[in-house]
């Protein structure tokens, strides 16, 4: 049995420097199998050999997901609660310019199984579900096999199951995956309750990123030392990172938190064009003018500052062919039809924001721009969850960072020659 | 202390509130309100009461103030 032939995490270093996670990967046209997880990893240790939550807290792994919670507090706030709790995985990774999730999930699902099984048996949960896009069939596939080859002997009293989610920008948040995972509806509630409190069949839940889940299956066999060796002392670890735009070699690399921006553009083969400006954290991230983002790191403390944040660590290179107030009013146009349309300032708010983008862009006349900055204003902290604030950020950035091409704009004149920001279509 | 917070998925938007508690709301230009989250006492939270009773969804809530 491939379980008892497997050595165990103790036979087996943890990864000298990186990478780390994606070190598993074995194949890059197939998720790696149950043998080379464990060749590559070893067993995860039994539950009853380590306190997990003091390992995590050790560790001071930060959510991975976007919002970089400390793991080891929701962990607490989640055992403290009365009633058998239930752990989500959260792999829908809904954000067009992120692709770590996905590459996770359907290279080492036994990774982010481990993960979610150790949650829940450090917990006393007997069920944990991996959530995925309905859109991502390579990686429902991953989990399905995973799973099954994993039989009952592995995750003893832990039901290991993968469930599609619909697929969409908000569908991802946490309250909209319990939602959806109770009732079938994939839109986020008013908290309180949160997860934690009443979650997945009113049970206190656990809902992580697949990526932090992860990172804690490393943590449980390789400890929190090991986990600390690479980072800072406040972000410590590496973290999965995607990067896209003009750059030789798009794709999802592994780095230590810390590493300047320019080393992970190094990574990805160097820049192909002039560049404009780097968009950093996602859709609900920033712009940074490419000469401010010259000496930024892929670090929250580094990031705050400049007005940024790191979030789940997706990153485009805009090059000088594409026009900032362009690719901006087409996310702003993403961002709004992606509302889940149950509150007001949101459905009216962030549309009001994208027509005006797409009226700058469309170089016509414009509103007054003191109405802009008000709505961007008025609609922050006014949903029941954060999809506002976050596209109300991403605006705010693009005003400050594309001033130029406003006033270029505002005159008549545009100079993009493509476009390179993906925004889908959203079925509305 | 209480402080009066509003769900906004389930606010409609019917206005109600910003005309009884003009101390802590008033309407966006869509009509949904904007609320201070300054705690509400003596005459304000006398309005404020009045007001989550008429609100036609439910949706206006009067919360004991955590952070007292």
């Amino acid at each position: 049995m491939t379980a008892i032939r497997a050595m165990s995490a103790a036979e087996i270093a943890g990864p000298p420097g990186l990478p780390r996670l994606l070190a598993g990967v074995t194949s890059a046209d197939a998720p790696a199998t149950l043998d080379e997880h464990l060749s590559v990893y070893g067993l995860l240790p039994s539950p009853s050999a380590v306190d997990l939550t003091v390992l995590v807290e050790a560790s001071g792994l930060l959510g991975r997901g976007g919002a970089g919670f400390p793991t080891a507090t929701k962990l607490r706030a989640v055992a403290a609660r009365r009633g058998r709790p239930i752990v989500v995985a959260n792999g829908t990774e809904g954000e067009p310019i992120s692709g770590k999730d996905k590459v996770l999930v359907r290279y080492l699902p036994h990774l982010v199984l481990d993960g979610a099984a150790a949650a829940a048996q450090a917990l006393g949960a007997r069920e944990a579900i991996v959530a995925v896009s309905r859109t991502d069939r390579e990686g429902l596939d991953a989990l399905s096999a995973a799973i099954a080859e994993r039989g009952a002997g592995l995750d003893k009293r832990v039901r290991l199951r993968a469930v599609a989610v619909p697929d969409g920008f908000v569908a991802g948040e946490e309250t909209a995956l319990v939602q959806f995972l109770n009732r079938g509806v994939a839109k986020p509630t008013f908290t309180p309750p949160l997860p934690f409190e009443r979650g997945v069949g009113k049970a206190p839940t656990l809902v992580q990123n697949v990526e932090t889940l992860a990172q804690l299956a490393l943590i449980a066999r390789f400890g929190s030392d090991w986990f600390r060796e690479v980072g800072t002392a406040d972000e410590p670890g590496s973290a999965l990172v995607t990067i896209s735009g003009a750059v030789a070699e798009p794709g999802v690399y592994e780095v230590a938190l810390g590493t300047p921006l320019r080393e992970l553009v190094a990574l990805a083969g160097g820049v192909t064009e002039h560049v404009r400006a780097f968009l950093v954290g996602g859709f609900f991230g920033s712009w940074l003018g490419e000469r401010e983002a010259a000496e930024a790191s892929l670090l929250e403390a580094d990031l705050r500052p400049r007005g940024a944040k790191l979030g789940a660590r997706a990153i485009v290179v805009l090059p000088t062919s594409a026009c900032g107030i362009c690719e901006s009013a087409r996310a702003m146009r993403y961002l709004a039809d992606s509302s889940a349309a149950q509150c007001g300032p949101c459905i009216y708010g962030l549309d009001a924001i994208a027509r005006w983008f797409e009226r700058l862009s469309a170089r016509q006349r414009l509103d007054e721009r003191k109405q802009l900055t008000r709505w961007i204003q008025q609609v922050r902290g006014r949903g029941a969850c954060s999809h506002p604030d976050g596209a109300a950020g991403f605006a705010t950035s693009a005003l400050r960072v594309f001033a130029h091409e406003a006033e270029q704009h505002l005159q008549g004149r545009c100079e993009a020659k493509r476009q390179v920001l993906p925004t889908p279509a959203v079925a509305r | 202390m209480k402080r009066v917070r509003v769900n906004p998925i389930a606010c409609e938007g019917h206005g109600l509130c910003a005309e009884l508690l003009p101390e802590r709301i008033e309407l966006d230009e869509w009509g949904f309100p904007i609320v201070d989250p300054e705690p509400v006492t003596g005459e304000a939270a006398r309005h404020a009461a009045r007001a989550v009773e008429a609100c036609p969804t439910l949706a206006l809530l009067l919360e004991a103030d955590i952070r007292t």
